[in-house]
């Protein structure tokens, strides 16, 4: 996520740009023609020349990075919000998509105030300072440290979508069961202590994770598996088995109401998550097409994996298990975008699709937590399988950010695996002692678990007096 | 006036109403249902959950007529409705006590 992400192409091109109109300056001065230059007049030309290829490269650099901004925010509303929203009883359908949406508006007021700061701002190994509080010196001009060409306020407000999605992913673990306002404040902290602190390990200048700009254990997290998909898997996980099982879980029907919502949902993730890793490249060079396109063969590869898997073993490839197969393998290829070649994303997403589909389906049954909407098996164990196939598959072929040295086990260095292990780990023991603790907290203050009434009444009258559907007149 | 209420299968509405008007029987009410009766249900998977599904769409249809006409109207229906396959329904014959047309106050057979 840095500028020293691009590759050098673009460099190379400004080079060869200025070379060539550095020989026709001198031509035309060599000619002696009467045109009324002056010796003096030729760096101020070739400063205006400079700025003006600046220029240009900023333009296209921002117009992607922006409509990726938008990709990302079009992830969680509608896409998740479909998604998860078909995927509860219909009496729950609103609660459900209000746990997405009301995180657009709480996490941005959140990221304006502190939450850029804590993430980028330049502090401890583990957690930034307060410079950028309250949006300070955060303006048109670039972060070098980030992201080079393209304003800062657009670097921010990208980095922002993540932070909204992340703890959105969460809630598919506690639908139909969480109390809104415990929702709001286990949201709120979440944000501080867990996506916060982990988005500047991996991501932050001076983080303890990061890669290029001088972490303890340079660990490739492209676009989110460990800040992302584990933090929210795992956390997942944690407020599944914290807020118990929903009542009557699993004998009574808790069928989906509308796969065709979770259908829409899916297919504007898919779409969406092209903003997310190949606009995580932070710039429109090659790389964001190679992110883009890992992308896109890494889920196609995990939806078929995952329909056959399912068709072998039960006997009907669902649509909601294609669709999930999908999610699943946009999770695990968003580590490794923009680290491996086509091939190897193929080889991701398959994983992706066989092993998720055997969590939701298998493993889950055998130890009988109710993770409603599976945001642990498909993100905490998406995200767990790409970060570390990341560290297999990455290679300077594709990102060469240590200059011609191997960038993962591919290339010869077997070490960056474990280092991949160790972010892994650490993303893992956040998110559970975070979350645990950010649970008791709330549910001291107001109770996480709606009460057996309101449950049964569904969320979206208890909680917010309104119901999904209304087909009568 | 007897009052018939049949549940078929949704899918035979269509030629129960023509045959129903064929016989010169115009009016009827008719609503989505979910039973069953010996019809067995059938197995939906989501995400590896399975969920027996017991009570299938059905379509209940009602019409009062008069006493003379049940036998016919009830022959008519039952031919109409029948595919010969498990779950093609059932019809059930009640005696009404009363009928008024909301419109004028007609009663008996006239406000059918």
């Amino acid at each position: 996520m840095t500028d020293k992400y691009r590759s050098p192409h673009t460099a190379e091109a400004v080079g060869r740009l200025r070379k060539l109109a550095t020989c026709l300056l001198l031509a035309l001065m060599g000619m002696g023609c009467a045109l009324a230059e002056t010796a003096e007049e030729v760096p101020k030309k070739l400063a205006d020349l400079d700025k003006a290829v600046k220029s240009a490269q900023m333009s296209g650099d921002n117009a992607w990075m922006l409509t990726s901004a938008a990709l990302v925010l079009m992830m969680t509303g509608p896409g998740l919000a479909l998604f998860y929203g078909g995927l509860v009883r219909r009496k729950n359908v609103l609660g459900t998509m209000m746990h997405s949406f009301v995180l657009m508006a709480t996490v941005s007021l959140l990221w304006a105030v502190v939450g850029y700061s804590l993430a980028f701002g330049e502090g401890s190994p583990f957690v930034g300072g307060l410079r950028y509080a309250f949006l300070n010196g955060v303006g048109a001009d670039p972060n070098g440290d980030y992201a080079g060409t393209i304003p800062q306020q657009t670097y921010m407000v990208y980095q922002l979508m993540f932070a909204i999605i992340t703890p959105a992913l969460i809630s598919g673990a506690f639908a139909e069961r969480m109390k809104f306002s415990a929702m709001l404040l286990f949201m709120t902290l979440w944000s501080l202590v867990v996506y916060f602190p982990m988005a500047h390990m991996v991501w932050g200048k001076g983080g303890f994770l990061n890669g290029t700009l001088g972490g303890r254990f340079p660990a490739w997290d492209f676009a989110g598996g460990t800040v992302v998909h584990i933090t929210s898997g795992v956390s997942a996980l944690i407020c599944a088995l914290y807020l118990g099982k929903r009542a009557g879980y699993p004998h009574e029907s808790m069928r989906p109401h509308s796969v065709v919502l979770s259908v829409i949902g899916a297919c504007l993730l898919w779409v969406g998550w092209f903003g997310f890793n190949a606009g995580s490249a932070v710039a429109a060079g090659p790389l964001a097409s190679s992110a883009f396109i890992a992308t896109h063969f890494a889920t196609a590869a995990a939806v078929v994996a995952w329909m056959i898997t399912e068709w072998m073993i039960a006997g009907k490839p669902s649509v909601l298990g294609a669709v999930s197969g999908a999610v699943a393998g946009l999770v695990a290829i968003t580590p490794a975008s923009g680290f491996v070649k086509p091939m190897p994303a193929i080889v991701i997403g398959l994983a992706a699709g066989v092993i998720c589909y055997l969590m939701v389906s298998k493993v889950k049954q055998v130890f009988g937590y109710d993770d409603s909407l599976d945001a642990f098996g498909v993100h905490g164990i998406g995200g767990t399988l790409g970060a570390l196939l990341t560290g297999v598959f990455a290679t300077k072929d594709v990102n060469d950010l240590r200059m011609g040295k191997p960038m993962g086990l591919v290339d010869g260095d077997a070490g960056q695996v474990v280092n991949q292990l160790i972010a892994v780990l650490i993303a893992w023991g956040l998110a559970i002692v975070g979350s645990v603790i950010i649970l008791k907290i709330a549910d001291l203050v107001c109770g996480v678990r709606v009460d057996k009434q309101q449950e049964t009444d569904g969320l979206d009258l208890s909680m917010h007096g309104e119901e999904g559907y209304h087909f009568e007149v | 006036m007897k009052k018939i209420e049949a549940i078929i299968q949704p899918h035979k509405l269509e030629d129960v109403k023509t045959a129903l008007q064929t016989i010169g029987i115009d009016g009827m009410t008719i609503g989505e249902v979910r039973g069953h009766g010996r019809q067995k249900g059938h197995k939906e998977i989501y995400r590896g959950q399975e969920y027996k599904v017991d009570f299938l769409p059905k379509t209940k249809v009602e019409l009062v007529v008069p006493a003379s006409r049940v036998d016919e109207v009830a022959e008519a229906l039952a031919s109409a409705a029948r595919t010969g396959a498990i779950g093609d329904g059932k019809i059930f014959i009640t005696e009404v006590a009363e009928a008024i047309r909301i419109r004028n106050g007609d009663r008996g057979e006239s406000a059918l």
